[in-house]
């Protein structure tokens, strides 16, 4: 079996995802988000490697917290960048009657081969998808990230086309994305999809930060401040989020 | 059947008292939502207002309003109190132990010395006359107890090894069956304790008859004095009560009579929401009562609950910090039969956490099961997200054991209401025993006399290899825990031998059949760190560093062990190994008044001061810092998250710890869920797989960090004067603590992953 390149486990994930979650980090990521709080990720290199089987087993030690949905949510880094792997996962985790759920940014989507066909495969193990969608506007995007945002959002129609749920998340940064026409830009766009369950906004925190001066990478948002109560409850209601 | 029992079904309670068998042919499931649930009534305001204000009077005067120094505390020592004497007319239950609110009762019988150091430290004297009174004339608990130790177990105190013992506090626990005087009324009680005495004994005097025939006069007298007390209230006890209102009122004058003549560590108020419930539905039922009259009784009875106050001495606060009574009062669970047991009054006793904000006290506890109605699961987590003032523990492990009349005893323990009493017994050092199994019964902490290191425990061997042999430690700790379980067990026997002869606690053993069962209580400290240190030395390199006794008093570990509270058998079995073979070494030994050895792994918030007293451990705990509270695992110890931990804890078998086994943790809210309704429906899934697991307890506590920072630094904030978290078994007001404690409560949420 693969191998998957794990960055760490948590038994209790209860925002990622229906019910409580098993959560699989796995490494690597080729986004640069200026807020990121889980750089220690980015690099693919990992000393934890597990393959489907053994982590199921330890996913399966929590199934008595299960009852009211609840299962496995992989995250990461990027988990599409270990897509063979992530495939042999959720197919096993199928065949155990565990619910599947992948956090993604999706930036690693494309329609081109041998890429497509792996994803086409694994939506049929993938019981719903929390899509982030970091800035609606592409140039920001790339400003806010490093990369492009044409291919993440044919991902998200790409799902809406074949009907898979999904959970949009969008990170709120004062001065980045928090703004009126952005935030109701983003949901004209959510507005044209049919697989949308629910809209979460989640508010900027520097918690992260110290991650960054640990691996030595500059900072960027230094002196940005949450948002405050007022904005999150603006944002919310622009985007209908919980 | 007399008028007071009209419509009320059942046969075998109506002769004989048998509260349970009225409960069970008498009471209502309710399983819709809160919805029903009436605000607070103006009156509830006004008193509420009045009393956080003379709460907030007594912190600034140092945590103390008043303290009595002349008359010392009985049933009827003192004239009747109100919240506020103008507005006593809005107070629909009263009874206060003193003449005043918040005013503390002299009680002197378990020591006097301590009585006038309690009331010493507030700036108040005691009356010089007690002096003399409690020296020459009268004996207390606490000279008694010191009259008979021997040397080892001074010494034993002294170390620490065994601590926290009721020799210099009441010893609690003991719950009587205060609904007995709602049902009853005080003249049938009577009778039947009278029958009870005629039948003691066929006239021989054996120690046990004499002993037992002197405590049925003892209650018999107590029961009169019950209704003199109410009398100054105004009211007639001698009669069953007749309808809510004078139900919640008996009920509560019979807690009262406790709380007047006892300051035991834990006052416990007992499983008393079903009964009560019987009674406010036969008056709803006869238009007498409205929802939010009956709201109404259960804010100002639970309002009294608020404010139970003794007066301690400065090392008992430092051992349960924050001024907790442990007034603990159940909801929930289920019966015999498989009915639920949750009733609307289940779920007016929670919602005096809305009607009247946050509060430690009454120590609120669900009796939990996967089973209960999800509605009510979900409006008790909403209410532990909100005030994390409730506590859970599992009724499907206690009812095989208890039955399902039994009530919480003090922060966790289960006892039959009224047909049972606990000895209770603080707790053993197993981390220090460790230590002691390291260094031949030498304490790392106490020198004697001449400089040396103490000699405390039995002079064995000391290990003296560089680095720790697993095998040859297992093999000393055994030996040392042998001596540590006999030598605790005869300090207990003494205590309550000396409890029962000197501060017997009359008034609540008359509410509890003279037949009746006892429990002996043990407990262990340092649960976490014995796992963790054993689990070092096996999987791990452990090099001990020696002082110039040659003590060891640092451990340099070198390697990777697994840890309690991952989810790793390894260390956890190592937890049940260290359970099983302590109680196993307690039950070998005669416990006083035959009673049943059981054992706990709880702490209240002594898991500071235990951790003071006890030296570095080799599982990487530095001297004298504290130890994990209860059975959670050790701070940073958790490396895989909540459920993890959760799994790591119930695999912990209650069967070999029928004390309680607790475990205390903290969620932060935006990990938990994005609104309150996610966050309690999330708590309710941990709750129903944890406790499906067999797991017994769970304080949940529903904060961040951020928050506790600020209360440490602001404690004047109007938003924290009622701040309640969950501790070890029991909640405490946050700025209450000490600092070390907040520090210490502080310290093990931030450990928390992001």
């Amino acid at each position: 079996m693969i191998k998957g390149r794990i960055h760490s486990l948590e038994s209790f994930g209860s925002v990622d995802g229906p019910g409580l979650r098993y959560i699989i980090f796995l490494k690597g990521c080729d986004m640069r988000c200026k807020y990121c709080h889980n750089v220690d990720t980015w690099n693919p290199e990992s000393d934890m490697q597990y393959d489907a089987n053994e982590l199921l087993d330890k996913a399966e030690r929590y199934r008595a917290y299960w009852k009211n949905g609840g299962g496995i949510t992989v995250s990461g880094g990027e988990a599409l960048l270990q897509i063979d792997f992530l495939l042999e996962l959720f197919k096993e985790a199928k065949k155990r009657d565990i619910n599947t759920c992948l956090d993604t940014s999706a930036q690693p989507f494309t329609r081109n081969e041998p890429f497509f066909s792996k994803f086409e495969e694994l939506m049929k193990y993938t019981d719903l998808l929390l899509l982030d969608i970091k800035h609606i506007d592409d140039e920001e995007h790339k400003k806010l990230t490093g990369h492009t945002n044409v291919n993440i959002l044919d991902c998200a129609r790409y799902l809406s086309d074949i009907k898979k749920p999904v959970w949009i998340r969008h990170v709120l940064v004062p001065g980045i994305t928090d703004n009126d026409e952005y935030l109701k830009k983003t949901k004209e766009f959510i507005d044209t999809l049919d697989n949308v369950e629910r809209v979460d906004v989640l508010p900027y925190h520097s918690m992260g930060a110290y991650k960054f001066e640990e691996l030595g990478i500059p900072y960027q948002l230094k002196g940005v401040e949450p948002p405050t109560a007022e904005r999150i409850k603006n944002a919310k209601d622009i985007l209908g989020a919980v | 059947m007399r008028d007071e029992w009209r419509s009320f079904k059942g046969v075998k309670w109506v002769d004989d008292v048998n509260v349970r068998d009225f409960i069970q042919n008498n009471y209502t499931q309710y399983d819709g939502d809160e919805s029903f649930l009436a605000g607070p009534t103006e009156a509830t305001d006004k008193l509420w207002g009045r009393l956080q204000e003379l709460q907030k009077a007594e912190r600034e005067k140092g945590g103390v309003l008043e303290c009595e120094t002349e008359v010392v505390s009985s049933l009827t020592a003192y004239g009747p109190g109100y919240i506020d004497e103008s507005m006593k007319d809005l107070e629909q239950i009263v009874g206060l132990q003193t003449d005043k609110p918040l005013k503390r009762a002299f009680m002197p019988y378990g020591g006097i010395k301590m009585a006038q150091q309690a009331a010493a430290q507030y700036g108040y004297d005691v009356n010089p006359k007690y002096e003399q009174i409690f020296n020459e004339y009268h004996k207390t608990h606490n000279q008694a107890v010191f009259d008979a130790y021997t040397d080892e177990m001074k010494t034993a105190r002294h170390t620490h090894i065994v601590t926290g013992l009721p020799d210099t506090y009441g010893r609690g626990r003991i719950v009587g069956d205060y609904r007995r005087v709602a049902l009853y009324g005080i003249d049938f009680l009577i009778a039947k304790k009278k029958e009870d005495f005629k039948n003691c004994g066929h006239g021989d005097m054996s120690d046990d008859i004499i002993r037992l025939r002197e405590e049925i006069t003892m209650q018999i007298r107590a029961l009169q004095g019950m209704k003199e007390m109410a009398k100054i209230y105004g009211f007639d006890i001698s009669q069953p009560a007749k309808n809510a209102k004078e139900a919640v009122q008996w009920l509560y004058f019979g807690y009262l009579a406790a709380i007047k003549t006892q300051n035991g560590a834990a006052m416990s108020v007992g499983r008393v929401s079903t009964f009560l419930d019987i009674y406010i539905n036969r008056d709803l039922e006869e238009g007498t009562l409205t929802e939010e009259q009956a709201q109404e009784l259960i804010d100002h009875m639970t309002m009294k609950f608020r404010m139970v106050k003794f007066a301690r001495i400065e090392s008992y606060n430092q051992l349960f910090s924050g001024d907790p009574v442990w007034a603990t009062l159940e909801v929930g669970g289920i019966g015999m039969d498989g009915r639920h047991m949750v009733t609307k009054n289940d779920y007016r006793f929670l919602h005096t956490l809305e009607n009247m904000g946050p509060s430690p006290e009454p120590n609120l506890t669900v009796l939990y099961s996967s089973a209960l109605p999800e509605q009510f699961k979900k409006y008790a987590a909403k209410i532990s997200v909100t005030t994390s003032s409730i506590q859970y523990e599992n009724d499907d492990v206690m009812k095989p054991i208890w039955g399902d009349d039994y009530s919480i005893c003090c922060c966790v323990s289960a006892t039959q209401t009224g047909k049972e009493i606990q000895f209770f017994g603080a707790r053993a050092n197993l981390a220090k025993a460790l230590l002691y199994a390291i260094n031949g019964g030498k304490d790392e902490k106490h020198k004697d006399k001449n400089g040396k290191p103490m000699q405390c425990g039995p002079e064995l061997a000391p290990i003296t290899s560089e680095y720790l042999d697993y095998d040859e430690v297992m093999h000393k700790y055994d030996l040392m825990l042998d001596w540590v379980a006999g030598l605790y067990v005869n300090i207990l026997n003494l205590i309550h031998y000396m409890h029962d002869k000197y501060y017997y606690e009359a008034a609540e053993m008359a509410l509890i059949d003279t037949d009746l069962r006892r429990t002996f209580a043990t407990g262990i400290a340092g649960f976490s760190h014995v796992i963790d240190s054993l689990s070092a030395i096996k999987y791990a390199k452990v090099k001990v560093l020696r002082d110039e006794f040659g003590l060891a008093t640092g451990f340099e570990t070198t390697g990777e062990f697994p840890k309690y509270g991952n989810d790793d058998d390894r260390a956890d079995e190592i937890g049940v190994w260290l359970l099983k073979t302590f109680i196993t070494k307690i039950k070998k030994y005669h416990t006083y008044r035959n009673s049943e050895p059981t054992t706990s792994i709880l702490t209240i918030t002594s898991n500071v001061v235990y951790g003071k007293a006890t030296g570095a451990t080799p599982d990487g705990r530095e001297a004298y810092k504290p130890f994990a509270p209860g059975a959670s695992p050790s701070y940073g110890a958790e490396q895989n998250g909540l459920l993890a931990s959760l799994n790591s804890v119930s695999k912990i078998p209650y069967e070999y710890s029928l004390d309680g086994i607790s475990n205390t943790q903290t969620m932060n809210p935006d990990a938990l869920g994005h609104t309150d309704e996610e966050r309690a429906a999330q708590l309710v899934n941990a709750m129903d797989g944890y406790f499906d697991r067999g797991a017994h307890h769970l304080n949940v506590n529903v904060f961040g960090t951020e928050k506790l920072l600020d209360a440490q630094a602001h404690p004047e904030k109007p938003e924290y004067a009622n701040f309640t978290i969950r501790v070890s078994g029991y909640a405490v007001k946050f700025i209450s603590l000490t600092k070390e404690q907040q520090d210490d409560v502080i310290a093990r949420t931030c450990h928390k992953r992001l």
